[in-house]
């Protein structure tokens, strides 16, 4: 075929393109309501989650996970965009990291040194590394069809920030569930299932983001 | 005339955007000069034939054109086509086992057209388009090879321009996602 004949197809095609940010948002949306639906039915908010909300442990942890939220989702655009700079929100996820960090420094100040093993280990290590996951299967399939329109550079990377995209979403949910309130519980356990949720991005984008 | 390029490439894609066919059409036309010009700079050291210059430019423009959606209006362009055209030359090299390691920034912007020879065919796409489904592959062909318009092509094919709409862009993007799989070797 000739460029030039190529070129007159590519300009008779003239179906209406969705941005990246919109199509990120309906792809996201159908998951979230499927793991809402889940989490109401099945497992749902812990009893008096109103007025413990106060409690700064509780705060975090519903929060932090919140914050990344709101971080990965517009850095996993980034990547999806041929010349995209990621760099301002992967400084913003530095700082969360660091937050983090504080959160559990501060948490072993507080804490008598006999309670430390007690509270990380919690009482709900296993669950929250199922639930978590399992509320982010959805959302981790909407978020990487949306990507699938975009032109990531490096598949496997755009994969693993939509895992974390979606994994903070489930970790934000699965908050408001967990009784275990420690940030030593929730940097470790928590942390884990994400990480979870982003290998799986990963691998399935570094396949399923090729173009 | 190179930040000419940019400004210039900017408005016609934002005209695209809004609908207007016939810049997009120019926008296309002048960017496929200077694409062969980059992936000839790219090929430079390895043993490559003119067809096969053009089946990559070709893939480029097709990438180009299913991935306009990843360009922000306010942005540069050329920047944006560069990484496009690096993305799949490499990818197309790779498919056919080579390699290459040429760093872009420092001639790309700098790059001029090749001359205009709009005469230059690949093969690769009318291979893929074989493997097609057939209503796919007649509104390509119509379009494409033929020259007729959406209306034209509807009318030949006896479909609605709805459908010759549909069967266009899912053919368009069928051959670029094949190439995405690692399929269809040279």
């Amino acid at each position: 075929m000739k460029t030039d004949d190529l070129i007159r197809s590519l300009a008779a095609d003239d179906t209406p393109r969705l941005s990246l940010a919109r199509a990120l948002v309906y792809g996201f949306l159908p998951g979230m309501v499927l793991s809402l639906i889940f989490y109401a039915l099945v497992i749902g908010p812990r009893p008096h989650l109103a007025e413990l909300l106060p409690a700064p442990r509780i705060l975090f942890k519903i929060a932090f996970p919140i914050a990344v939220f709101a971080c990965a989702g517009p850095l996993a655009l980034q990547l999806a965009r041929p010349r995209g700079d990621p760099r301002p929100l992967v400084y913003v996820l530095i700082g969360l990291l660091v937050v983090l960090a504080a959160a559990v420094v501060i948490e072993l100040l507080v804490l008598p040194p006999d309670l430390w093993r007690v509270r990380f280990i919690g009482h709900n290590a296993r669950v929250c590394l199922v639930l978590i996951p399992l509320m982010s299967a959805a959302p981790l399939v909407g978020t990487l069809i949306a990507l699938h329109r975009g032109a990531a550079s490096n598949p496997g990377l755009a994969g693993a920030v939509a895992g974390l995209f979606a994994g903070a979403f489930g970790a934000a949910l699965y908050a408001t569930h967990c009784p275990d309130d420690s940030p030593l519980f929730v940097a470790t356990w928590y942390s884990l299932a994400i990480l979870i949720v982003m290998s799986v991005g990963a691998l399935a984008g570094s396949r399923f983001l090729r173009w | 005339m190179r930040a000419d390029r940019n400004s210039e490439w900017g408005s016609l894609l934002r005209a695209a955007n809004s609908g207007d066919s016939l810049a997009y059409q120019r926008f296309l036309r002048e960017l496929a000069p200077v694409l062969r010009a980059f992936v000839r700079r790219l090929l430079a050291r390895t043993s490559s034939g003119s067809a096969e210059v053009e089946d990559i430019v070709q893939e480029v423009l097709l990438a180009i054109h299913l991935k306009r959606q990843t360009w922000i209006e306010t942005a540069p362009v050329s920047p944006w086509v560069f990484t496009i055209a690096r993305h799949k030359t490499i990818d197309a090299l790779r498919r056919r086992g080579r390699h290459i390691d040429v760093p872009i920034d420092d001639f790309a912007e700098s790059l001029a057209a090749d001359n205009d020879e709009p005469n230059l065919a690949g093969v690769y796409i009318d291979r893929q388009l074989g493997t097609l489904p057939e209503v796919q592959r007649k509104v390509v062909q119509a379009i494409a090879v033929t020259g007729d318009s959406i209306s034209e092509a509807a009318e030949k094919l006896t479909m609605t321009q709805g459908a010759v709409r549909v069967a266009l862009h899912r053919g368009l993007a069928a051959i670029a996602a094949r190439t995405a799989k690692g399929g269809g070797t040279v």
